[in-house]
């Protein structure tokens, strides 16, 4: 257990970072961040009394009380779940996060399982059956790879959205059909959501696979060199565990990885809500920068870390339960 | 990105051989690098000449190009007066990519954008290597507390999500946009931490072998040393990390700017033309669903190809730093002339009888003394 | 008629061939003509060419050279596990199988020709291999009692669960090991323990063949020495044939029934144990064998070899060896020394100072010795004649 034990004193650092950044980049940001803010909010016409004062707050102006106290406070607050008030949203701001985290998280979750499930199979035949086929897909996957998140979905909403010119198969806005149908436990509700996550999901999909492809065959590809896989083949065993033995080792460091590519993915979806407005976290950070809503922005911040790092925490888990060694260590 | 240096067996020395030869030659001569070097040329052109061929300003509008069609229900006929809608115009010889429902050149916008992408892009991977080879060497090379406390601030910046830090920083710094060098110091923040622990654990390998052990013991000074000795064998680790990381700032650029967040060029100040301000404009304009693909297209495009470029010439490196990546063995001429896979499988060396074998005889005829 | 899925590790096992008879008479692998180039065309490396060489029923081979002499690429190809950029050229791997059950002789198998199910149906149940270095041979993230399992389970499907798990007990018990030691994972033992490990699975099948590819090179001399004799120990039980590879000479000496030498990818001189170390006739071997002071017996003189071992890629012509050997003649650089018996021995030499008129010098014309000694005897000390 020592191992996953420092691995989570990393990450309450890292919670700890994150939360004293957001804290701190109001208050020590050169200028009069007030005024500026004020005018730009006022500029864009939407900023009355109680954006005013919001924006005061936040940035602790007029505020008479020392650095060192508002900290405290504000540590205090965050205890208590308590992350501000909206005034954008005219709501709490961790209640306005709870309503949002469930969409961000089922869509991140289904998605980037997913993406990583096909990528790591489709790695392991590229690296076994080298040839012909890894002559196109290789430089396919970097291509998809490079393409930025939003533009993928702007190309997915072209081809297949109903906002788009061509197929129209798919809806691509919102996270369910918001004239038609009721929330609440009903069918048209819940297949309005499949159907609408539909085309979100496969952005997020595609544009993370080639990642995963990429990491599982350069891994497998060099796994394949061992000894250990060499003499499954000499005992004779079936090719299929012959591939097994490889795959299962290769896989070991891409789980390893797997902090590095969730923070992409997050970065992705972040931008792909944006484009289909659905109602996930992403979209009302987007929102929130441009109501200038500095409150929910930092709440927004806050949350988006402390679920990477709790998604770090899982693959760190898994890592220990599929690594023997480690296991060991641990 | 792989960092394994590899060793190979002893199994196999003539194959060490087989690949020594061509390690020299192997970086220039592979299709995918080719293939990347070309791309990152031209880029690279256009980045300096971008300005200076561009038909237009970027900035200038003219009535004259969008097609103004009349809102249904107004103007002549009605009791409305006469209102109109702009409509951009499709690529023709005038603007070869067509026009923006603002009235630009889209064409212009395109080669005037590269620079400031590419250059984003460039400089925010020069300071994130910087801080990396600071940080990730210094930490491998020394060790113990300095090492324990260089590594936990890396695996920190690890582990806090990049995208939304830099929307945090970016959103309090609105100054950013409008300088290359700022936007780029903020990228590099969130950029340095994944190249410094590869560093750090090449160095970690190098600390130990002989030439860094015998300049040690013969006296050289710690600094001399992480410069003369460990440094250039870190190279290809460093240039791999350094293209992955143009790579991730060019998307990070291209991300904040669609957010809206690196400034407009219409506003004051005013931010830097670039690709994800083009496609902000897009977005914000509805292209896609307008059917404006020659507005919103051309950028995402330059994104993903400027992508594959980097991606594609760090396929070389990857593949120079570990040979076992490569496609070992035979051309594909040769593999096609003889029928047989080029990458064999593994444990069934392939047969290919050049010779005809006569069944030996094992005669003790001619040569007894 | 039903074969036995498995043997009675007590009793002994099919009747091991008589010391005495020549080696070749009874062979159950034999290599003809085997070429293997890495890469191909132009700049192809020629790391094995044209090797002829048999191993006897129950025997123990050993093969000798430096590193990078192609003595392993020999092994590895003539059972196909060559890796890529491996390419074999010419030649044929006979096995000559012989059935557990009866000890009648089975079709001869060639290898080189065989596909990709014939060569599983062999693999391991017939020809077995221990590699250098354990750890990296057995599986990191399965534990051995699982690595056995799945051996057992793919080549002996008639073979229960618990049945499964006692034969590999007992496996581990023959190589000095406890039955409890199947729960461990690889990275759980030491060195030697993972070697034993790996050769009690190479036994799990009862083959007919062990290829040892430097099986205790990675190993004290301790260690090392106490798995060979258990090794050996076994052989003289079981029955298997071994083929031997390792740059130390003196291993062979003590071990192997015959020895045979290569050098730049060629076999050089190939004779019974005792007659290649106490009179080489080629000068290679005599070289090897004098470049580290022996640490009892008589004194020589230290001489090694001079010069270094050659450029794979670009051999010399003639004999390979001719730039570092003393007495070379014009000969020896134009044409290259096939590997033929000498008259009046069973031993094989590719030189050409035994050769029509040449006359070898006296160091190379040492008397044979009579009988070959029995392997027990303490022939040389292990740290002598170390080739590498």
């Amino acid at each position: 257990m020592r191992a996953l034990a420092r691995r989570l004193g990393v990450y309450l650092l890292a919670a700890w970072v994150a939360i004293t950044v957001s804290f701190l980049l109001p208050r020590v940001v050169p200028g009069n961040p007030v005024a500026g803010a004020i005018a730009r909010a006022q500029s864009s016409g939407i900023c009355n009394s109680i954006c005013v004062r919001a924006i005061e707050d936040q940035l602790g102006f007029n505020v008479h009380t020392s650095l060192w106290v508002q900290y405290v406070q504000y540590l205090g607050n965050l205890v208590h779940g308590n992350l501000g008030f909206s005034w954008s949203e005219n709501a709490q701001v961790s209640s306005l996060i709870v309503s949002y985290l469930p969409w961000t998280l089922g869509l991140l979750g289904v998605a980037t399982i997913l993406s990583f499930i096909a990528g790591t199979l489709i790695g392991v035949v590229l690296a076994w059956r080298r040839g012909a086929f890894t002559d196109w897909l290789l430089p396919a996957a970097t291509f998809f790879q490079s393409i930025p998140y939003f533009f993928l979905a702007l190309v997915l909403v072209l081809i297949f959205g109903e906002t788009g010119s061509l197929l129209k198969w798919f809806p691509s806005l919102y996270g369910y059909d918001i004239y038609g149908v009721n929330p609440g436990m009903n069918l048209p509700y819940i297949a309005s959501i499949i159907g609408h996550a539909v085309l979100p999901a496969l952005t997020v999909i595609l544009a993370s696979m080639g990642g995963f492809i990429l990491a599982m065959r350069n891994q497998m590809v060099t796994t394949m060199d061992e000894d250990y896989v060499l003499v499954a083949r000499a005992k004779g065993l079936r090719t299929g565990k012959v591939v097994w033995y490889a795959a299962r080792n290769a896989l070991l460091p891409c789980v390893s990885n797997f902090s590095v590519a969730i923070s992409l993915v997050v970065a992705g979806q972040i931008l792909v809500e944006i484009v289909f407005n659905y109602p996930g976290i992403g979209y009302h950070l987007y929102s929130a920068l441009g109501a200038l809503d500095y409150t929910l922005v930092q709440g927004i911040f806050v949350v988006i870390t402390l679920v990477v790092l709790a998604a770090n925490l899982i693959a760190d888990v898994i890592y220990v339960m599929i690594d023997p060694r480690a296991r060991q260590d641990a | 990105m792989t960092i394994n240096t590899t060793i190979l067996s002893e199994q196999s020395p003539a194959a060490a051989a087989v690949v020594s030869t061509s390690r020299a030659l192997r970086l220039p001569r592979s299709p995918k690098v080719i293939a990347g070097l070309v791309i990152l040329a031209v880029f690279a052109v256009i980045a300096i000449i971008g300005a200076w061929i561009a038909p237009y300003s970027p900035n200038l509008t003219n009535e004259s190009w969008v097609q103004h069609v009349l809102v249904a229900g107004t103007g002549p006929g009605t009791h409305i007066k006469a209102d109109y809608y702009p409509l951009p115009l499709p690529p023709s010889g005038a603007h070869w990519l067509g026009t923006t429902v603002l009235a630009q050149d889209v064409w212009s916008q395109l080669l005037v954008s590269t620079q400031a992408t590419v250059a984003v892009g460039l400089l925010a991977a020069a300071i994130s290597t910087v801080l990396s080879i600071i940080v990730g060497v210094t930490a491998g090379y020394l060790g113990g507390g300095a090492d324990e406390g260089l590594s936990l601030l890396g695996n920190v910046f690890l582990a806090i999500p990049g995208l939304p830090l830099l929307i945090v920083l970016a959103d309090y710094v609105p100054a950013a946009g409008t300088s290359i060098f700022l936007v780029s110091l903020i990228i590099a923040i969130t950029a340095w931490a994944y190249s410094s622990r590869v560093l750090r654990a090449q160095t970690l390998s190098l600390r130990n072998r002989d030439f860094v052990e015998a300049a040690r013991v013969s006296g050289e000074g710690r600094f001399r040393i992480i410069v003369v000795e460990v440094l250039p064998n870190l190279i290809p680790i460093v240039a791999a990390s350094f293209l992955f990381t143009t790579l991730y700032a060019i998307g990070a650029y291209v991300a904040i700017s669609f957010l809206g967040l690196a400034g407009s060029p219409t506003s004051s100040p005013p931010g830097l033309w670039n690709w994800g301000e083009m496609l902000r404009e897009t977005f914000a304009n509805d292209a896609v669903r307008g059917g404006w693909w020659w507005w919103w297209a051309p950028p995402g495009l330059c994104i993903a190809l400027l992508g594959t470029g980097l991606a594609l010439l760090n396929f070389g490196i990857d593949e120079f730093i570990n040979p076992r990546l490569r496609v070992a063995g035979l051309s594909r001429k040769a593999a096609r002339t003889l029928g047989i896979s080029r990458r064999p499988k593994l444990g069934l060396t392939p047969v290919v009888r050049r010779k005809v074998v006569s069944p030996t005889v094992t005669s003790p005829g001619s040569s007894t003394s | 008629m039903s074969t036995p899925v498995v043997s009675d590790l007590s009793s002994p096992g099919p009747p091991v061939a008589p010391r005495d008879v020549a080696e070749g008479a009874d062979p159950v692998l034999e290599i003809r003509g085997l070429c293997v180039e890495y890469g191909f065309g132009d700049d192809a490396v020629h790391a094995v060419s044209d090797c002829d060489l048999s191993l006897g029923r129950g025997r123990v081979l050993g093969l000798a050279g430096e590193s990078g002499s192609g003595k392993s690429t020999l092994a590895m190809a003539a059972i196909r596990l060559l890796r890529s950029p491996g390419v074999i050229t010419a030649g044929e791997v006979l096995f000559h199988s012989r059935s557990a059950a009866d000890g009648e002789p089975a079709p001869t198998l060639d290898l080189l020709a065989a596909g990709e199910e014939e060569l599983r149906a062999v693999r391991w149940s017939e020809i077995a291999i221990v590699l250098q270095s354990a750890l990296n041979a057995l599986n990191p993230v399965s534990t051995i009692g699982a690595q056995f399992d799945e051996l057992l389970a793919t080549h002996r499907p008639g073979l229960g669960r618990a049945s499964r798990r006692d034969r590999a007990g007992d496996l581990l018990e023959l190589v000095g090991m406890t039955a409890d030691r199947l729960r461990s994972y690889p990275h759980e033992m030491s060195g030697g323990m993972r070697q034993r490990a790996m050769i009690a699975m190479a036994l799990a099948l009862d083959p007919q063949v062990m290829i040892l590819d430097e099986p205790t090179t990675a190993l004290d001399v301790v260690t090392q020495r106490e798995i060979l004799e258990e090794l050996m120990g076994l052989r003289d039980r079981l029955g298997f044939a071994a083929l031997f590879i390792t740059h130390d000479l003196s291993l062979l000496v003590e071990f192997a029934d015959d020895i045979a030498v290569m050098y730049a990818g060629r076999l050089m001189e190939r004779a019974p144990a005792a007659s290649l170390f106490r009179a080489p006739r080629l000068p290679y071997t005599y070289g090897l064998l004098h470049c580290f002071p022996p640490m009892h017996g008589e004194r020589y003189r230290m001489e090694g070899i001079p010069g270094s071992p050659p450029d794979m890629r670009d051999l010399p012509p003639g004999c390979a060896f001719h730039p570092r050997c003393q007495w070379a003649m014009p000969r020896c650089r134009q044409d290259v020394p096939k590997l033929e018996p000498l008259a009046e021995s069973r031993r094989e030499v590719a030189c050409w100072l035994h050769r029509d008129d040449a006359t070898a010098p006296a160091e190379l014309t040492l008397p044979d010795p009579a009988v070959a000694q029995p392997r027990t005897a303490p022939v040389i000390d292990a740290s002598a004649g170390r080739a590498v």
